[in-house]
């Protein structure tokens, strides 16, 4: 990237900001945003909330290859996204896509998860966008299945589409970003965004994350994004120019 | 023994090829023909150069030459295992030179990772009689179908360097595949081979943990070595690991010898003192560099070049401390403090590979503390006096990869197990009821969540009258898979550096840690394998360079090998700080220093602690001289830094080497109650609560996880890039240790770290050495032995719990000063 690139980078920067509950707020397009620490996306005004990624039961369908991953991995997911639940109150919950590690796995759902499940669908919709691991959505689970979701001038699918494509909120990639900073490096999941797209990180407690400065990330945005890095207790938004190569 | 023993013993083909030469056989080298003779297990301590190679396989050599003719083909006779893979491909070679020139019908074949998969098949249809080999392949011998019927000949097992092995869980993998090798061949005799050691009797109980101990042989002594500590023209520096006070002299000293060794303790001290070396090599000195991340061929080459004389020096690190012996080695430098006697014993044996005349070794103290860290060492090496590694109960994520091992070889009876293992030394203490836990593991992952239960790794049969059914390895896939990740050598994931940019990879030069690199950004210039060169960027698993005349480029400084000051030296330090009248023998500026820390301050005593407090610089500072080793230290000065956080002092940095903890905080600690802060109960919630946040635990549990099989390395036809290992185990701890903190490998990974990155026996045995023994000193200015350490800081960097969200925290405040400034 030329300097440039890098000084135009900083403008970005300000579409983006931190926000006093340890989020960062952003406008996508037009739309006014709240990027979580958990990973989740916040759309206010149509008090949605979006989570990408969860693929759940991956730990069982490592075990069925005989590695014997923790079997804690859905309850703790569900942990997370119940707590975000509670905070936020949503009337919507969106699941951005490879909910379900594989097309198996909502059979392999233990009784007390599915109700638990069950339960945050209680007084809100749950919309399941399905995604290459889970192409056909969930067969029993409370909820509507959908390919993709148009919300607050937001296109919200599961997997990126090329070229330009403002409004557009997708997950699939599992960014995550190496931050560099007075000379030590951190590697975290991250949000990616340039103001017209954005990407989320996964939310799934044993999903894996992608460089964002991987070659897969390169073409889909039209400015020099800004990625806000997922810390302990707070969305920490970093310019591109302290985001290491792998 | 008497010389009428000797033919009795000494088949005569043997009597004739000593005779032949002029030699006759030594007598630890009878002794261990008569231990066999009356099938005694045996270990022998003796040192280098005293034929104790040899001695170890004379015994199988006679028994080879007189065995009778039989109609069936011959099993293996002997397994030799050595840590070291070069040297099991060493001793063989150097094993056949005698049984040629003997003309005995003797078949010797060594087996390393690195042949080829034909050869190692041919090995398994048709044995040598001798087969050498490392601990990593005995492991994969006892996953094999069809191992029983492979060593049911089996007489003689001998395992070499185990000093160097026993006390680390390598050592464990190789007590247990010991086990099992009994178990296959009764009467096999077990036998040890080893250089000094302080206790001999931990290692017998290793080789074999029985009632009757195994028969101890000890070889002569061989000269006493000649060891000098420099002292430098330019005197001692106060601080500094480098030693490049005396360079010049080290170099003169090389021209002075034939060929020289020069041991550094860490790859960084390698680097640097190769640089030094060649800035000052006007003569041209084939100067030699060999540490553990250079590329394996560069090290072959050196190694070579080091065989045919061509070199006069060599720096190394603990790489050359073990194994081959070099003939024409007169001299070895030790740069820095050797930090425990019996390395300093094996590196000084590397000159003069021979018992009867004296090997010459010169120590270079880096600062005062090390001077008389030297002076202790060459001391303790005049009176024989040696340190050594505790011995270790059984680490159990390596046992179960040994029961999956079994598994994968035959199907096994439980109780007969269970047996079986406590005849291995580690092991010998094992209860019941965790080899039924790790047993569980093993087969379900052991989790109170029982959703695994038709997911088995490995399932027991149905219970027949009169026998327990039996446990299996669940299918083929499992056991392959199982094989390709065997083996309790866990490092850190190494990138490889190469030649290259814009992606592009070339030429590998060496391998480094992947956590060097989080550092760097492209166009950073450091120096590795004794080059100058600029960071280009990373792609999968090469890091990936280009060649820099940067004058002031970084030398990366490896945290893995700096070995902890030994606890037997550092007694011998604080004696020596508390002995006044032996001052006189320290140079002119020591001795000054210590009078001045005795007039401003106060001498620590050799049983107590010194404890001195001083403002400096708007800071207060606390200081304590436990001299019990770095990581020690530094888990006490993190634990000090909670306390002193909770008393509203305000810590804000720490620092801990070999010899003293500082920390340094906003209010004056001069009130504190010291005798209540260091108390033990420290070792209690405190360390808990510590232990819990801490990076430590993480990297312990990965290399568990790894050892346990419950995270694969690699898969049949793809390796997996230790990236992705990183972060899957990461992530996998914190799930478990929130849903099930109690679980075996959690329990492994806290085991690990207390011992291995935390040193606590090591720490509660100062804490109560030191109660009621506390000194404290308030002083108005920093003191005499406070200055090297106040020097060090900003130099070395301070971690913490929170170290990660502090890398965030600071890019974040970047982001907003660009914003400000656009």
């Amino acid at each position: 990237m030329s300097a440039a690139q890098e000084r135009s980078g900083s403008r970005s920067v300000s579409s983006i900001a931190a926000s006093p509950c340890g989020s960062a707020r952003g406008v996508i397009a037009g739309a006014e945003v709240l990027l979580r620490a958990s990973g989740a996306l916040w759309i206010e005004a149509a008090r949605m909330l979006v989570v990408a990624d969860l693929h759940f039961e991956k730990g069982s369908a490592f075990a069925e290859r005989g590695q014997l991953l923790p079997p804690y991995d859905t309850g703790e997911t569900l942990r997370r996204l119940e707590a975000e639940v509670a905070a936020l109150a949503p009337r919507t919950v969106v699941f951005l896509g490879d909910s379900f590690h594989d097309r198996r796995a909502e059979g392999r759902l233990a009784q007390h998860d599915a109700i638990r499940l069950a339960e945050l669908a209680r007084g809100r919709e749950l919309i399941w966008v399905v995604g290459n691991h889970d192409a056909d959505g969930p067969r029993i689970l409370p909820g509507e299945v959908a390919e993709d979701l148009m919300i607050e001038g937001l296109m919200l699918r599961h997997e990126p589409r090329p070229g330009a494509q403002p409004g557009e909120v997708a997950g699939h990639l599992h960014p995550s970003a190496r931050v560099v900073a007075r000379g030590r490096g951190v590697r975290r999941r991250c949000f990616i965004t340039d103001g017209e797209r954005l990407l989320l990180p996964a939310f799934g407690a044993y999903a894996g994350g992608l460089s964002v400065r991987d070659a897969a990330f390169a073409g889909l945005f039209i400015r020099t994004p800004t990625i806000v890095a997922l810390g302990a207790d707070r969305a920490h938004v970093v310019a591109w120019g302290s985001v290491a190569g792998e | 023994m008497d010389g009428a023993a000797l033919p009795a013993l000494l088949p005569r083909r043997f009597a004739d090829w000593f005779d032949a030469r002029g030699w006759s056989p030594r007598s630890h080298q009878l002794a261990m023909l008569e231990k066999a003779k009356s099938g005694r297990d045996a270990l022998l301590i003796a040192p280098t150069g005293g034929g104790k190679t040899l001695a170890g396989f004379l015994p199988s050599l006679a028994e080879l030459t007189e065995r009778p003719a039989r109609n069936a083909p011959p099993g293996l006779h002997t397994l030799y295992i050595s840590p070291l893979k070069a040297l099991a491909t060493d001793v063989a070679r150097n094993l056949t030179a005698p049984v040629t020139e003997m003309g005995l019908p003797i078949t010797i074949e060594a087996r390393t990772g690195d042949m080829s998969v034909a050869k190692r098949q041919r090995q398994r249809l048709y044995p040598p009689d001798i087969l050498l080999t490392t601990p990593e392949q005995l492991a994969l011998f006892c996953a094999w179908e069809g191992s029983r019927a492979y060593f049911a000949d089996l007489s003689q097992v001998i395992i070499d360097e185990i000093h160097a092995i026993h006390s680390s869980k390598r050592g464990d993998l190789l007590s247990l595949g010991l086990a099992r090798l009994q178990e296959f061949a009764p009467n096999l005799r077990r036998t040890g081979l080893s250089a000094t050691v302080n206790d001999p009797d931990m290692l017998r109980r290793w080789l074999s943990p029985g009632p009757g101990m195994v028969d101890l042989v000890v070889g002569e002594p061989g000269a006493p070595a000649v060891i000098d500590v420099l002292l430098s023209d330019n005197r001692v520096p106060w601080a500094g690991h480098t030693a490049q006070h005396a360079m010049a002299e080290v170099y003169e000293v090389i021209k002075g010898a034939q060929t020289a060794l020069v041991f550094v303790n860490t790859r960084f001290q390698a680097e640097f003192a190769f640089q030094e070396l060649w800035r000052l090599n006007d003569d041209n000195l084939p100067i030699a560099l060999h540490h553990g991340s250079l590329a394996p061929e560069q090290r072959r080459k050196v190694e070579a070049a080091m065989a045919r004389g061509d070199l006069r020096a060599v720096v190394c690190t603990s790489t050359l401390d073990l194994g081959i012996d070099w003939g024409a080695v007169d001299l070895v430098i030790q740069l820095a403090a050797p930090k425990g006697s019996s390395r300093l014993v094996q590196r000084v044996g590397r000159a003069n590979h021979r018992l009867d005349e004296p090997s010459r070794a010169l120590l270079v103290p880096a600062n005062r503390f090390e001077m008389l860290e030297c002076r202790a060492a060459a001391d303790a090496v005049a009176e024989n006096a040696l340190d050594g590694d505790p011995a270790r109960v059984g680490a159990l994520d390596v046992l179960a990869q040994h029961i999956m091992a079994c598994a994968c070889g035959e199907p096994f009876d439980e109780d007969s197990l269970y047996t079986e293992i406590c005849d291995a030394g580690p092991y010998k203490d094992l209860s019941r009821e965790d080899f039924n836990t790790v047993l569980e593991f093993v087969s379900t992952g052991g989790y109170a969540l029982k959703t695994y239960d038709h997911f088995r790794r490995i399932v027991k049969g149905r219970d027949q009258v009169g026998q327990k059914g039996r446990w299996r390895v669940r299918n083929p896939q499992t056991a392959l898979r199982h094989r390709l990740n065997s083996g309790a050598i866990v490092g850190p994931e190494m990138l490889s550096v190469r030649i290259g940019r814009r992606g592009v990879a070339g030429r590998k030069i060496g391998e480094m840690e992947e956590w060097y690199f989080e550092g760097l950004t492209s166009g950073d210039t450091f120096l590795f394998a004794g080059q100058i060169w600029r960071f280009e960027g990373i792609t999968g698993l090469d890091v990936l360079v280009t060649r820099s005349n940067d004058p002031d480029p970084k030398i990366p400084s490896w945290g893995g090998s700096k070995f902890p000051l030994s606890t037997y030296l550092a007694k011998r330090v604080r004696q020596m700080v508390g002995d006044e009248p032996g001052w006189r023998r320290l140079p002119d500026d020591v001795r000054e220093w210590l009078e001045a820390q005795k007039q401003h301050s106060s001498i620590p005593n050799a049983d107590g602690l010194l404890i001195e407090t001083f403002p400096h610089q708007k800071r207060h500072f606390l200081y304590c001289y436990p001299f019990e080793g770095r990581l020690a230290h530094t888990t006490l000065a993190m634990l000090l830094t909670r306390r002193l956080d909770r008393l509203g002092v305000g810590p804000v940095g720490y620092l801990a080497n070999d010899y003293a903890v500082s920390v340094w905080s906003l209010e004056s600690m001069a009130d504190v109650d010291f005798d209540a802060l260091f108390q033990e109960d420290m070792l209690g919630d405190d360390l808990e609560a510590w232990l819990e946040e801490s990076y430590l635990m993480k990297r312990s549990f990965r290399q568990c996880a790894q050892i346990s099989g419950l995270i694969e390395r690699r898969f049949p036809g793809q390796e997996k890039s230790g990236r992705q290992v990183t972060f899957s185990s990461d992530l996998i701890f914190d799930v478990l240790r929130r849903h099930q903190p109690d679980h075996l490998l959690l329990q492994c990974a806290r085991a690990d770290a207390s011992l291995t990155l935390l040193d606590l026996p090591r720490l509660g045995e100062f804490l109560a050495r030191i109660r009621g023994r506390i000194r404290v000193t308030k002083l108005d200015k920093l003191s005499p032995f406070a200055v090297p350490m106040l020097m060090e800081i900003g130099k070395e960097p301070v971690y913490g719990g929170r170290a990660g969200e502090m890398v965030l925290e600071a890019a974040s405040l970047e982001a907003l000063i660009q914003e400000a400034m656009a």
